[in-house]
């Protein structure tokens, strides 16, 4: 049975070696994608549904027994975080055809799609510290092809710098994953927990973890590395903007999550801490980025940084309320960005610019997008009854539990002001008078707005519905203040 | 050995920061591959340098060299030949078009 985690890695991966041989045959090629995503998401859920009823599944990879092989670990946080993904990737699979050119897909759109997915999927599995670069490196190849697929001068340009950031930071996680491995001896999480453990995190520890925090806080785009993030993510096709804006920053996240709640967990003084104030500062610089522009892409964005700042927030925090709080924004922000990135793809794609200041009146041709984006911005936001109500609810009362009036505030304001920015594209490009002598002429298929409201109404599900998904959230945030739950599950002692 | 080795590879990681914050496009990327030969040093060294015999189970050998790092290192250095010789590809793509290979000039405006 434990074959079972590696199949949301094997799927996608598959999918996107045969995808690349009827790439030039276009209808093939869409066919079989949106077929292998549907396939993907419902293993996916039966993998799901297996975990939650029996548990951790760990694979060890060639029977290599736990600390020398390496291991796939899904358990609840991991597999959650999968089956999210892959909802994201089959809506993304099915608006993909009519947001791309014929051009950029038999250019092998698909494929690396797929294999960005595969990445993906393996960093959330994967047990092992290596192994997490290595996935790492297959997300960002992946990411690399398709930020610059098409082939702009903009998108050249961007994507050189994003290309130079995240080699970067990988070349730092390569040093401290040698520095870990040379004070502990080994690169298993479960083992290196076991060891930090014994010591106390002691010496040099802490300062590999800072090393690691860096690493992760550039790929999740935290406060002080923020500074690359908006303009490689907008200079894309919607729909590879809206899996950059779902996914990438959020397997920043994870590890993050993962590490500073496995490992590192012995000097909350110095790390936990310092994330709190690192939480705070990105949502105010991210909604202060937010406001100040009047570009509908680069607005959504930079709404990434702030809701990064919320779940680092609940990590900080650490505890039971805070941590089921993060996670339940983690999801929540994932679908929604998705949702948001791509909806404002299809504005800008019908007002034929991205530039606020050149939209008016856009609700009498089409009122179907301007509702659509009102919803988003409320969920968005948090405003009850939507998911993202409930995810700052918990973090709240985790905050303040904790005595941490200063963020409770800042979160809050932020929210009002996250608010504001969207609402913003409603206000100025929605409203207003009919422009008689203008004519739009695009028309807005169903395929763009099905997969939208699609998203939407799992957003509006995981709000409503809080009182199915809570509990569950709840197992893995009290899964996750306990180290050693997973350290047994995986060496088995 | 082990110190020279750590100094030669701090010496690399100096000289990649520097040239990592040149204009010129083409010293940047002679910046990430100076970078990733530091860290993979650090790598090397971090499983010790010259321990004795080959990881090859034996009767007689008691001292063996650890072979992690040696596949960690061997994954990373794969990984990093891949991703500079796309960026080469990248940055001859990028400077054409953009007829400059100035970072300075490749800032882009405010709103386009």
């Amino acid at each position: 049975m434990s074959n079972l985690a590696v199949l949301p890695i094997i799927i996608p991966m598959l999918a996107g070696i045969i995808v690349a041989f009827t790439n030039k045959n276009v209808k093939i090629t869409r066919f079989l994608s949106k077929l292998f995503s549907i396939i993907s998401l419902l293993v996916a859920a039966y993998v799901t549904y297996e975990v939650f009823s029996n548990g951790s599944i760990i694979l060890e990879t060639g029977d290599w027994a736990a600390p020398y092989g390496i291991i796939l670990v899904a358990d609840q946080l991991s597999i959650l975080l999968i089956l999210t993904t892959n909802i994201i990737a089959a809506t993304a699979a099915f608006y993909a055809p009519h947001s791309l050119n014929i051009k950029q897909e038999t250019h092998y759109y698909y494929t690396f799609f797929f294999l960005l997915i595969t990445g993906v999927s393996g960093a959330f599995l994967t047990g092992d510290l290596f192994n997490l670069f290595v996935f790492f490196e297959v997300l960002l190849m992946a990411s690399y092809a398709l930020i610059v697929l098409g082939g702009d001068k903009i998108q050249l340009r961007e994507s050189v710098k994003y290309v130079l950031i995240n080699l970067f930071s990988s070349m730092l996680f390569v040093t401290a994953v040698a520095l870990l491995y040379g004070v502990v001896g080994t690169v298993n999480m479960a083992h290196i927990a076991e060891r930090v453990a014994e010591v106390e995190q002691k010496g040099i520890l802490t300062t590999i973890g800072v090393l690691l925090f860096f690493v992760f806080g550039t790929k999740a785009a935290l406060f002080p590395l923020y500074y690359w993030l908006p303009r490689p993510y907008i200079v894309p096709n919607p729909v590879v903007s809206a899996l950059f804006g779902a996914l990438l920053t959020k397997v920043g996240i994870y590890s993050i999550l993962r590490v500073f709640s496995l490992i590192f967990v012995y000097r909350m003084e110095i790390t936990h801490e310092a994330f709190i104030w690192i939480a705070g500062l990105s949502m105010i610089f991210g909604v202060i980025g937010a406001l100040s522009t009047n570009n509908i892409k680069l607005i959504i964005a930079y709404n990434i940084i702030p809701a990064i700042g919320f779940i680092i927030m609940g990590i900080g925090i650490f505890n039971q309320d805070a941590l089921s709080g993060s996670i339940y924004y983690l999801i929540h922000d994932m679908i929604i960005k998705s949702a948001l990135f791509l909806l404002v793809g299809v504005i800008a794609y019908v007002a034929g610019t991205s530039d606020l200041r050149r939209m008016k009146g856009l609700i009498h041709h089409y009122p179907v997008l301007g509702w659509l984006l009102f919803i988003s911005a409320f969920v968005l936001a948090g405003i009850p009854p939507f998911s993202g109500f409930i995810g700052k609810l918990l973090l709240l009362r985790g905050a303040l539990s904790a005595d941490e009036i200063a963020i409770t505030i800042i979160a809050l304001l932020s929210s009002l002001l996250i608010l504001y920015s969207v609402m913003k594209i409603f206000i100025r490009g929605f409203w207003g008078e009919k422009e008689e002598n203008k004519t739009y002429t695009k028309k807005v298929s169903a395929g763009l707005i099905i997969p939208i409201v699609c998203l939407l109404t799992i957003s509006v599900f995981l709000g409503i519905g809080a009182q199915f998904v809570y509990p569950a959230i709840d197992g893995i945030a009290e899964y996750l203040l306990d180290p050693q739950i997973y350290i047994d599950s995986v060496l088995k002692e | 050995m082990e110190y020279i080795i750590l100094l030669l590879a701090g010496v690399l990681f100096a000289t990649a920061i520097y040239n990592l914050l040149q204009k010129q496009l083409l010293r940047i990327i002679i910046g990430t591959v100076l970078l990733s030969h530091g860290a993979h040093l650090v790598l090397l060294t971090m499983g010790k340098l010259k321990r004795g015999q080959p990881p090859i189970l034996d009767e007689n050998v008691t001292s063996y060299t650890d072979p992690l790092p040696q596949a960690l290192i061997l994954t990373s250095i794969v990984i990093s030949f891949g991703i500079t010789s796309l960026l080469l590809v990248l940055s001859y793509r990028t400077a054409k078009e953009n007829n400059t290979d100035n970072m300075e000039e490749m800032r882009g405006e405010s709103n386009e």
